[in-house]
């Protein structure tokens, strides 16, 4: 049994008096791949946006290996991989700039790379096999190198908490391929990974854990527990469409 | 050889003559440094898409400045105030009521403005609207070209040292924030810095004009260029370039100085629209034919 990493104790959350999240309660190991299913506005954002402490609970806590949210911020310890869609992708910076904003929680007040930070840069761009692109604009990948670059940077950050928002969506088979291959690494290496998707196909195949969410926890554990018709038809209210359509037998086939 | 006499001839008419004056040493000097400067910010408000908020901190700034000139505290301390609590205004409407950003934003400025107006025309002073409005650059006194140069550096420092964090906010605050930067700093920075650069604009341009600074340069050199660093030197000079220039043409045409900065610098962002070699429209559609 590893050490709890992410620790979400009876979370509730509000917005301007209405609840987006109710008594939510979740332990992570280390080495933990877990799937976030739910439908848009069952909570997913907001229960990330619990763990990076960007909403404060109306009840409840949320630990990072036992520390409170601030201090996990400043120890870099939780990376998130935005959606492709919340990115300004002709932001005038390069691929390189950008995994080396992975490590500006590592340097100081002016953000001067040292040499460390160079080398963490490279390996991880090498790791996704973007080295040679480095000098593009990011608005010159493609989808899936957009996405290999993003990760790049929580790759870059160190965290041992990796928060992947859609990682799948608008992503070509072999980009996917290498996202499940170094996810699979880093659960090795002990990282937790918490992913958000509606793509349930692609769980089943590499997720460990699965937290079903619609405004609270419906259920939560091992993916062959939890992913049953009848937890699926409650977080998707009935309609379980791509579960067992046509996309799931397509995507068998790795 | 005649060309040559031609063009030194024309040369020292246009650009040496009129240095005879001081006041236009004076100028040429302000209207450089606040192109700098005012350049300089317009890169982050064109990529954080500020451009409406920059007009609403500009206008609403005025009361601030009557009360200063007033009370005989530096403008820019009037202004800051003002310009901040314009900001803190609307963003306390729109959390409190149902009315959408933009509605709020064009509420509010117009409002500061106004109290602005009212204010200039009712207190007993030498104060001269049209010079707060349209700029003075001409006429500057040397108390103004202190403050003016104290907001200068003030703003160029703070943009050295917080570079890289404000690039960052701009770009990815999610991002920002996770790694623990205080995003509400930086944008009350970036907001104060606004303020400042908008009464050091002011000076030159006028109220209404000095959203133009604080934008246009910024808007032209990210035609120009893929990299943060290249835009901001671009903008730099572009805002520097039409600044000078301005201020020499309005000299010699005898018109609205602030007027002859914001064209020139308008007709530099239509240039590179058309011609800019990857973002231009030129390139663009040629490369659309190479896609086809």
């Amino acid at each position: 049994m590893g050490n709890i990493s992410i620790n979400i104790e009876n979370v509730t959350v509000a917005y301007h008096g209405k609840v987006a999240l109710h008594s939510a309660s979740i332990k992570l190991e280390e080495g933990t791949i877990c799937g976030l299913v739910g439908m848009n506005g069952a909570g997913k954002s907001t229960l990330f946006k619990a763990i990076m402490g960007f909403v404060k609970p109306v009840r409840g806590t949320v630990s990072i290996h036992g520390l409170p949210i601030r201090q996990v911020q400043k120890r870099n310890l939780v990376a998130y991989v935005p959606q492709s869609e919340e990115v300004d992708w002709n932001f005038p910076v390069n691929v390189y700039d950008v995994v080396m904003m992975g490590r500006y929680g590592y340097m100081n007040v002016l953000r001067i790379p040292r040499s460390i930070d160079k080398q963490v840069v490279q390996e991880s761009l090498e790791r996704v096999g973007l080295w040679d692109m480095r000098f593009k604009q990011i608005g010159e990948l493609s989808g899936g190198q957009k996405k290999r670059a993003f990760f790049a940077r929580a790759l870059a950050q160190q965290g041992t908490v990796l928060l992947l928002d859609e990682p799948f969506a608008g992503v070509d088979i072999k980009t996917e391929k290498l996202m499940i291959d170094m996810l699979m690494e880093l659960r090795q290496a002990g990282y937790t990974i918490l992913i958000s998707t509606h793509d349930l196909s692609s769980i089943t195949t590499f997720c460990d854990q699965v937290v079903l969410i619609n405004r609270t926890i419906l259920a939560y554990g091992n993916t062959s527990e939890v992913f049953t018709e009848e937890n699926l038809s409650r977080t998707f209210g009935g309609s379980v469409g791509d579960f067992s359509g046509t996309k799931a037998n397509s995507r068998n086939q790795y | 050889m005649d060309f040559i006499q031609w063009f030194i001839q024309g040369f020292s008419y246009w650009f040496v003559t009129p240095m005879q004056h001081e006041f236009m040493v004076k100028a040429i000097l302000v209207s450089a440094l606040v192109g700098l400067v005012c350049s300089a910010l317009s890169c982050y408000m064109t990529l954080k898409g500020w451009a409406l908020m920059g007009d609403a901190v500009s206008h609403a700034v005025l009361p601030g400045v009557v009360i200063a000139y007033v009370m005989n505290i530096p403008l820019a301390i009037g202004a800051f105030v003002f310009g901040v609590g314009s900001v803190v205004a609307i963003g306390f409407i729109k959390a409190k009521t149902r009315i959408k950003e933009d509605t709020v934003i064009g509420l509010v400025f117009t409002g500061f403005f106004a109290l602005g107006l009212v204010l200039v025309s009712k207190i007993r002073s030498t104060i001269d609207l049209t010079h707060i409005l349209f700029g003075n650059v001409l006429g500057i006194s040397d108390s103004d070209i202190i403050q003016t140069v104290i907001i200068s550096v003030i703003t160029l420092v703070t943009l050295a040292i917080l570079r890289k964090d404000l690039i960052l906010f701009c770009f990815d605050s999610t991002h920002a924030r996770s790694i623990g930067l205080n995003t509400t700093f930086l944008y009350y920075t970036l907001l104060s810095l606004l303020s400042l650069t908008a009464v050091a604009g002011l000076q030159t341009v006028g109220i209404i004009l000095v959203v133009a600074m604080l934008v246009t340069p910024g808007a032209t050199a990210y035609l120009l260029s893929d990299r943060f660093d290249h835009m901001t030197l671009i903008a730099m000079a572009l805002g520097v370039f039409s600044s000078v220039m301005g201020t020499y043409i309005s000299y010699h045409i005898d018109g609205s100085t602030g007027g002859c900065i914001v064209v020139l610098q308008t007709i530099l962002f239509v240039l590179a629209m058309i011609f800019a070699p990857k973002h231009g429209i030129i390139a663009q559609s040629k490369n659309a034919e190479i896609n086809y």
